[in-house]
C-alpha cells in the first residue's frame, strides 16, 4: 500500500515542482472572484502572455479568504517572493505581464502582500490579521489548483488516508475522540462520538454524507472550501467511511453552488483515477465510492433527517430523533453526516495527531474556527482563527473595522439560528459554549457585521421572514407561531406596533421554541430574543415614537434634500431618480415629491460627497415640518 | 401560463429521454426533476406525471415534492433569468431596493415572467457571494455591488431601453 502511495506522491511532487521552473500566475476564480470579474482578468493575462511571448503557467485557483480584494492574482517569478495583487483590473493585469514578467518591475504599487516574509514587500503574516489567523483547513485554499489532484498530494494530501488505512478503524475513532473535534455544522456535536456510534451500529451497509447544504444566508465558508480544495473534504469523507465501515458516500451540495458541484465532481473523478476511491483503495482491501446529490433549495434540508428524506425522494420534513442517523439514517441504515469543515479537519488531525489539534483553541472547543465576514466591515472575506478569538479581533484586526467612519453596532452570528451581539460582547472569546451563553450560536460561522445604519428590529424581521418561509410546516408552532411573530415585527417596522408587542413577542418565542421538533423552529426566535435583549430601546422607538433610529425601515423614513446644502447647478440626484420624484423649485433647489418617491436611496448615493445634501428623516412627518419652515 | 401543444410535446419527449437513464427507485426523484428542469428550464405538469409513472408512485406525491423545494419552477422561465439575492448580507446592503428596481423596470413581480418571455424574476437566498453584496445573478453569472443605476445598465446590456423621463411606476418598458 505505502509503495503505491509513494509512487503517487513522487509523481505529484514532480508535477508541483515543474510549476516552479518558470513564472507562475495564479488567478482566484472561485465564485467571489468571478463576481468581481476574475474570468476577464484570466483572459487578459493569457492574451498578454502570448503577445509578449512569455513562457509562463497560468492556473485557476480558489479563494484565499481576502475576498474584499478580488479579483486576486498571485505571481511567482524566480528571484522574487510570491506576491499577491488585489483589486486587479484589466489594466493592472496587463502591467503585471508587461512590467513584471516581461520586465523586472514587480509593480509594488498594486501589491496586496507577499505570501512569505521577505525584505521587499510586506507579507500577509505581517498584517494584524496575520498574527491571529491560524490556517489549518484553509491553508492550501487559493494556492493550489483545485482541479489538479497532484497539487493536493504534493503538499501532503491523502497521506492521512494512507495512514488511516494502515491502522484499525478503532484507532481512528480514538484519535478523533482524543482531538476533541466538534462538528462545525452548528451544534458542535463531538465527531468522534458520532463516528463511534455509527461504527458500532449493527448493519452491513452504512453511509457517510458530507453536508454541504450551507443554507445560512451570510455564510460562504463551505462553498469556498469546496471550490478551493475539494480533495481535503473528500479525503476526510473517505477516512470517515473507512472508520465506520461505509462503502458509499455522498456530497449533499446545495443547488445555488454550481461551481462547488462542478469542482467536487472533478475531484471525485480524479481520486477514482488515482486509485484513492473505488475498489481496494491503495491495495488495502477497503472499497469506497462517492456520488454528488444536489440539494433543491430548501433550508431545512441542512437538518440531518430532512436531508435524508430529500435523498429518499420525499419532501424534506425532519423527523423525531432518536433514532439518530448514526444508527438509522439513509434508507434506514447507519449513516454519518458531517459538515464540510468537520471533514476537512480530519486529515490534519490524523496526520499531526490529536494532541497537536488540542494545542489550538479552548479546552471545550479545540482547534480553529472559520468565519465568513460580511456586511459592514472593511475587509470582507474568510478567516480561520483559533477558537476563543474575540469578536473585537475578528472585526477590527481581521476585518479592519467598519467602513466609511461609521460606528459598530452589532454582529449577527450563526445565521437564522443565531443572534445579534452588541458592542459590549466584543471582548468575549468566541467558541461554541460562550456564544450560546450570550444567546447567539456559532452556527456554521457566518458573521454579518452591522453598523449604526442598520436597524435591529428590521434584522429580526428579516430572519423571521426567512424562517417563516423556510419552515417545513410540520409543527404548528413553527408554522403559525413564527407567522404571528413575523406579523408583529412587520407591524413594528411599519410604525404600527402596539404597546405590549415586545412582551407578546417574548411569550411567543418561548412557545415556538418548545413546540418545535427540529432545530429550525427551536432556534427561529433567537434573532428576536437577542435583539430585544440587547436593543430593546430600538423596539420602543419604533412602537412609541413611530421612529426608526437607524433610519432604515422604509415606512418610517423619508428622503429629504437640505436646501442649505443643495448646490443649485448640480443635477446629480435628478438624473439618478428612477421615478422622477425630484424637481427644482423656483430657486432651483431640488425638492423631493414625497408622493412619488419610492425610497430607493439613489439620490442619496448620487449626491456628490462635497454637498451631501440628501438625508433621511424619521419619522417621515419631519419633512412636512422642515418643508414648512423652508418654504415659509 | 398556457403551454402550447408543441411545448407539451417537447416536454414529454425530453422527460422520456431523461427517464431512460434512471432506475425505478424513488430516491431518484429529485435528481430526475433536476434533470428535467435543466433541460426544459422548468418542470411542467406533464413531465411530473411521466416521472410518477416511471417511478410507480402517485402523481400527487411528485407534485408535493416539486412544490416543497424552492428550486423547482413550474412555469417556463424567461430567456434571461434574473435572481436577486435576499440573503442577510445582501438584505442589509439594500437587496430589497434592488429587487424593487427590477420589479419596477420589468413591470413584473417575483416569480413572474415578462409577457414576451424575455425576463423572469426570482429571489434567491444567499448565493455565497456575500462579500459582493448586494448581488444579482443573471443566467448563472453573478453581478456584485449592484446599485439602482447598475440595474438599468444591466438591462441596457440586454438591449432594453429605459425611456428616461417617461416611465411611471408600473409602466412597462420598451424593448428591442
Ligand atoms: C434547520 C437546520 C439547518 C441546518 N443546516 C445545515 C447546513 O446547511 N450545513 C450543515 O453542515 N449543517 C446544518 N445543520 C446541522 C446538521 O443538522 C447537522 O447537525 C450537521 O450537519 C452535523 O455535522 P457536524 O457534526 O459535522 O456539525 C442544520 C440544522 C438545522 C436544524
Ligand atoms: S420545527 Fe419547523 S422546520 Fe422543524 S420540523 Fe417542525 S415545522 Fe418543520
Ligand atoms: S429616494 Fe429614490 S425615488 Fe426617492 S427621491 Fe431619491 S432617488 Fe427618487
Ligand atoms: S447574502 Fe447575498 S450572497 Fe450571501
Amino acid at each position: 500500500m505505502t509503495e503505491i502511495f509513494e509512487k503517487l506522491q513522487q509523481k505529484s511532487r514532480a508535477v508541483w515542482q515543474s510549476l516552479r521552473d518558470r513564472p507562475l500566475i495564479l488567478v482566484g476564480t472561485a465564485t467571489c472572484g468571478r463576481a468581481a470579474g476574475a474570468l476577464e482578468i484570466l483572459k487578459v493575462i493569457k492574451e498578454e502572455l502570448v503577445k509578449h511571448g512569455i513562457d509562463a503557467q497560468v492556473l485557476e485557483v480558489g479563494c484565499m479568504g481576502h475576498c474584499y480584494a478580488e479579483p486576486l492574482v498571485t505571481v511567482y517569478k524566480p528571484g522574487f517572493p510570491p506576491i499577491s495583487y488585489g483589486y486587479v483590473t484589466a489594466g493592472i493585469a496587463g502591467r503585471l505581464v508587461e512590467d513584471f514578467l516581461a520586465g523586472d518591475d514587480p509593480c509594488l504599487e498594486f501589491a496586496l502582500a507577499a505570501l512569505e516574509a521577505n525584505d521587499m514587500v510586506p507579507a500577509l503574516t505581517d498584517f494584524p490579521r496575520g498574527m491571529i489567523e491560524r490556517p489549518i483547513i484553509l491553508d492550501k485554499c487559493g494556492l493550489i489548483d483545485p482541479e489538479q489532484i497532484e497539487h493536493y498530494i504534493a503538499l501532503g494530501g491523502y497521506a492521512a488516508l494512507a495512514t488511516a488505512l494502515a491502522r484499525e478503524p478503532g484507532w481512528v475513532v480514538e484519535e478523533i475522540k482524543a482531538s476533541g473535534l466538534r462538528g462545525r455544522g452548528g451544534a458542535g456535536f463531538p465527531t468522534g462520538r458520532k463516528w463511534e456510534t455509527c461504527r458500532l451500529a449493527p448493519g452491513e451497509e452504512k453511509y457517510v454524507i458530507c453536508n454541504a447544504d450551507e443554507g445560512d444566508p451570510g455564510a460562504f465558508m463551505d462553498r469556498a472550501i469546496l471550490e478551493s480544495n475539494p480533495h481535503e473534504v473528500l479525503e476526510g469523507l473517505a477516512i470517515a467511511a473507512y472508520t465506520v465501515g461505509a462503502r458509499r458516500g455522498y456530497f449533499y451540495i446545495r443547488a445555488e453552488y454550481p461551481l462547488a458541484v462542478e469542482r467536487v465532481k472533478k475531484a471525485i473523478e480524479q481520486a477514482r483515477r488515482a486509485g484513492l476511491l473505488g475498489t481496494n483503495i491503495l491495495g488495502s482491501g477497503f472499497s469506497f465510492d462517492v456520488d454528488v446529490f444536489q440539494g433543491s433549495g430548501a433550508f431545512v434540508c441542512g437538518e440531518e433527517t430532512a436531508l435524508i428524506a430529500s435523498m429518499e425522494g420525499e419532501p424534506g420534513l425532519p423527523r423525531h430523533r432518536p433514532p439518530f442517523p448514526a444508527t438509522a439514517g439513509l434508507r434506514g441504515r447507519p449513516t454519518v453526516i458531517n459538515n464540510v469543515k468537520t471533514l476537512a479537519y480530519v486529515p490534519h488531525i490524523i496526520e499531526r495527531g490529536a494532541q497537536w489539534f488540542r494545542e489550538t483553541g479552548t479546552a471545550g472547543s479545540p482547534g480553529t474556527a472559520v468565519f465568513a465576514l460580511a456586511g459592514k466591515v472593511i475587509n470582507t472575506g474568510l478567516a480561520e482563527v483559533p477558537m476563543g478569538t474575540t469578536l473585537r479581533q475578528l472585526v477590527y484586526d481581521v476585518g479592519s473595522g467598519i467602513p466609511k467612519g461609521k460606528s459598530f453596532k452589532a454582529v449577527q452570528i450563526g445565521g437564522p439560528s443565531g443572534g445579534c451581539l452588541p458592542e459590549a460582547a466584543l471582548d468575549m472569546p468566541i467558541d461554541f459554549d460562550s456564544l450560546s451563553q450570550a444567546g447567539a450560536m456559532m452556527g456554521s460561522g457566518g458573521m454579518v457585521i452591522l453598523d449604526e445604519d442598520d436597524c435591529m428590529v428590521e434584522i429580526a424581521r428579516f430572519f423571521l421572514d426567512f424562517t417563516q418561509k423556510e419552515s417545513c410546516g410540520k409543527c404548528t408552532m413553527c408554522r403559525l407561531g413564527t407567522r404571528q411573530m413575523l406579523d408583529i415585527l412587520e407591524a413594528i417596522t411599519k410604525g404600527q406596533g402596539r404597546p405590549g408587542d415586545i412582551e407578546l413577542l417574548l411569550e411567543l418565542a418561548e412557545d415556538v421554541k418548545s413546540g418545535s421538533l427540529c432545530g429550525l423552529g427551536k432556534t427561529a426566535p433567537n434573532p428576536v430574543l437577542s435583539t430585544i435583549r440587547y436593543f430593546r430601546d430600538e423596539y420602543e422607538a419604533h412602537i412609541k415614537e413611530r421612529r426608526c433610529p437607524a433610519l432604515m425601515c422604509r415606512e418610517l423614513i423619508a428622503y429629504y434634500i437640505l436646501p442649505e446644502k443643495c448646490e443649485r447647478s448640480c443635477d446629480a440626484c435628478v438624473g439618478s431618480c428612477p421615478v422622477e420624484a425630484i424637481y427644482p423649485n423656483e430657486d432651483r433647489i431640488k425638492v423631493i415629491d414625497q408622493q412619488k418617491c419610492v425610497k430607493c436611496a439613489s439620490c442619496l448615493e448620487a449626491c456628490p460627497p462635497q454637498y451631501k445634501a440628501v438625508i433621511k428623516l424619521s419619522p417621515p412627518e419631519l419633512v412636512a415640518e422642515r418643508g414648512a419652515t423652508n418654504r415659509g | 401560463m398556457h403551454l402550447t401543444e408543441e411545448e407539451k410535446k417537447v416536454a414529454l419527449e425530453q422527460t422520456g429521454n431523461i427517464l431512460e437513464s434512471y432506475s425505478r427507485e424513488r430516491g431518484n426523484l429529485i435528481p430526475i426533476l433536476q434533470q428535467v428542469q435543466e433541460k426544459l428550464g422548468y418542470v411542467p405538469l406533464v413531465a411530473m406525471e411521466e416521472v410518477a409513472r416511471h417511478l410507480g408512485m402517485p402523481p400527487v406525491d411528485v407534485y408535493s415534492v416539486a412544490t416543497f423545494y424552492n428550486q423547482f419552477r413550474l412555469i417556463p422561465p424567461g430567456k434571461h433569468q434574473i435572481k436577486v439575492c435576499m440573503g442577510t448580507a445582501c438584505h442589509m446592503k439594500g437587496g430589497n431596493i434592488i429587487l424593487d428596481c427590477w420589479k419596477r423596470r420589468l413591470s413584473i413581480d417575483v416569480n413572474q415572467v415578462t409577457p414576451d418571455r424575455e425576463f423572469s424574476l426570482e429571489r434567491v437566498a444567499c448565493v455565497g457571494c456575500c462579500t459582493m453584496a448586494p448581488v444579482t445573478v443573471i443566467d448563472e453569472e453573478v453581478h456584485g455591488r449592484v446599485t439602482p443605476t447598475r440595474v438599468d445598465g444591466l438591462l441596457f446590456s440586454f438591449g432594453v431601453k429605459i425611456p428616461k423621463g417617461q416611465q411611471k411606476e408600473g409602466e412597462a418598458i420598451g424593448r428591442e
